[in-house]
């Protein structure tokens, strides 16, 4: 299995990632590169295997729901590339 | 004094014979001197650091811990309040963290003084530090040569003098690699140990942040400040307080060395090998037996990694949008196109390699043939470990297939730069402890030997690892270029 040039536009696409087209060619190659490598996985015995999603085994703690945040809006808007009044500022997304 | 363990600056310390200032203000001044041919910081803060000092200076009684006014080197993956938290990228080039990792607030409660940030592969996704984008790191013991990495910066800090130990954080080998490459002690705990919460997030089933430093010993007290349940980390895990320095002083007569035949067969230097048969015969001589362990699935172990962490990588750094915080391109259309635009500008080419790998192999159609099909080998790994600990109480083995290589050398083809980290991957992927230490010389480069231990076993690690220290001078030796 080999990634053509669409295939490499449309994830870059899936990634939010521009790509110009002499950059796709070169990526293409070492993707291409990267999954003939993993592609020996597709030869091992895995039936009956249970994917292993975690080092270790525990379960998902849970805490009473309240608020244990205090507020710093401030300190983590004042990094933000562009906020006004409280709100982070984007291009018009609804016309 | 650049050559003391942390043991001796803290009695220096505390008997007044130094004070944390003057101490601060040496590592300063060597940084100073020789970061301009190292490039293993990329902030420092020579105010910010010393008011630490003086505070540590004020510290008595109750007040103090054995890291007191020790000073020390953060990765620059660790978020530290009021700090340029750039993680290697363009992308957080800007970035002044809001808040502490649990890492950082740990180590600033234990009294330790931070003197900058190091320098790192681009989110951690390197085994060279040839993806920064801060420039490469130069390993002190030849300035023609990569520093390893991720944590190359740290490592090259510890090797150089430029600071008396460092964190690092480990998602394929990043503390053990380097370590190595540069001559260090470094430990990568069991997953859960220590807190990932304001670690920068690269895999985050892998991902575990430990010590670096001159010795075991020094890297079992770091570990002590370090460790330890976060509840802002899932999978952090709830576990009694350990002392790791607890076993560091036991015989080692009677412990049960496994040696995997898949580590010691081609593909390791001859170099590499010479030195790390040596220190098995180091070994031996204290009182150690070693037995054939058997890894069959080792050898799977790099190709479900570069699936598995690709893939949560390219979900983790979905979050750098161009909108909360980091780098936001100057032109941009509609919303997608400040998207595609602000993270086309601020990744390099190494972290959009793993952001398209890891969106296309959990993309529609593919997810059971590449994601699904890792997690299972990613089984089978641990299992290996699970049956070859039954004959055995640590592993051991090469850290890395050479010693330190020349820039450029990997870095036109990805899969032989993955390769590096061939012995140490699966450690991750089974979420069990790791460690590096210098055992020797090849090429007058410094070679690591690989200890691994059973999921958290970390206080006897360390002490395998002290005993071996106490009976040979590897770790002691510094490059001579940077003793002045």
């Amino acid at each position: 299995m080999s990634l053509s040039l669409d295939d490499v536009s449309r994830i870059a696409r899936l990634a939010r990632i521009e790509i110009s087209s002499a950059e796709a060619e070169r990526t293409r190659d070492q993707l291409n590169g990267i999954l003939a490598f993993v592609a020996q996985l597709q030869a091992v015995n895995t039936d009956g295997i249970a994917p292993m999603a975690h080092a270790v085994d525990v379960v998902q703690r849970l805490r009473p729901d309240t608020v244990t945040e205090p507020d710093r809006r401030d300190a983590f808007q004042a990094i933000a590339p562009e906020t006004e009044a409280g709100l982070y500022l984007v291009p018009k997304v609804i016309e | 004094m650049i050559n003391a363990s942390l043991k001796e600056l803290a009695s220096a310390l505390a008997e007044k014979k130094i004070s944390s200032v003057e101490l601060t203000t040496l590592f300063l001044d060597r940084i100073e001197q020789h970061n301009p041919m190292l490039n293993a910081f990329v902030t420092i803060d020579r105010a910010k650091a010393l008011a630490t000092a003086q505070a540590a200076d004020q510290k008595v009684g109750a007040d103090r811990t054995a890291l007191t006014g020790i000073p020390l080197a953060h990765k620059d993956i660790f978020c530290a309040e009021g700090w340029r938290t750039t993680c290697g990228s363009k992308m957080l080039g800007n970035f002044t963290a809001p808040y502490d990792a649990h890492v950082v607030e740990k180590l600033n409660a234990a009294g330790m003084v931070t003197l900058g940030k190091c320098n790192m592969d681009e989110f951690a996704m390197g085994s060279s530090n040839e993806t920064s984008f801060f420039g490469p790191v130069k390993n002190p013991w030849d300035t023609a040569c990569v520093p390893g990495g991720s944590s190359g910066g740290s490592a090259a800090a510890i090797a150089a003098r430029l600071a008396p130990a460092a964190t690092g954080t480990d998602t394929g080998g990043s503390i053990r690699q380097p370590a190595a490459l540069c001559g260090l002690t470094g430990i990568k705990p069991t997953y859960g140990v220590v807190s990932r919460y304001g670690m920068i997030a690269f895999a985050s089933s892998l991902d575990q942040g430990g010590p670096m430093a001159k010795s075991a010993e020094d890297c079992a007290l770091l570990l002590n400040a370090m460790a330890g349940f976060d509840p802002r980390d899932s999978t952090s895990l709830e576990r009694p307080t350990e002392d790791y320095a607890r076993d560091l002083e036991k015989p080692l007569a009677g412990l049960r060395i496994g040696l995997p035949k898949e580590f010691f067969g081609a593909g390791m230097d001859d170099g590499v090998r010479v030195a790390v048969e040596a220190a098995l015969a180091e070994y031996r001589q204290l009182g150690a037996t070693t037995v054939e362990v058997s890894l069959p699935n080792s050898g799977l172990s790099v190709p479900a990694y570069y699936v598995i962490a690709p893939a949560e990588a390219s979900s983790n750094l979905s979050r750098f949008d161009g909108v909360r915080y980091g780098h936001r391109a100057a032109e941009y259309g509609d919303l997608n196109d400040l998207y595609a635009k602000s993270r086309a500008e601020g990744f390099g080419d190494e972290v959009k390699r793993r952001i398209l790998i890891g969106a296309y192999v959990l993309s529609h159609g593919y997810y059971d043939a590449y994601y699904l099909k890792a997690q299972k080998i990613r089984r089978l790994i641990a299992a290996d470990f699970t049956a070859a600990f039954k004959d055995c109480d640590v592993i051991m083995g090469p850290t890395a297939p050479s010693v330190a290589f020349k820039f450029g050398e990997k870095s036109a083809d990805p899969v032989q730069m993955y390769l590096s980290d061939i012995y140490t991957i699966a450690v991750n992927l089974a979420g069990l402890p790791g460690m590096s230490i210098p055992c020797g010389f090849d090429r007058d480069l410094p070679v690591g030997l690989q200890l691994i231990g059973p999921w958290f076993g970390e206080a006897q690690m360390l002490n395998v690892a002290h005993r071996y220290q106490q009976a040979t001078d590897w770790h002691r030796r510094m490059p001579a270029a940077f003793a002045g």
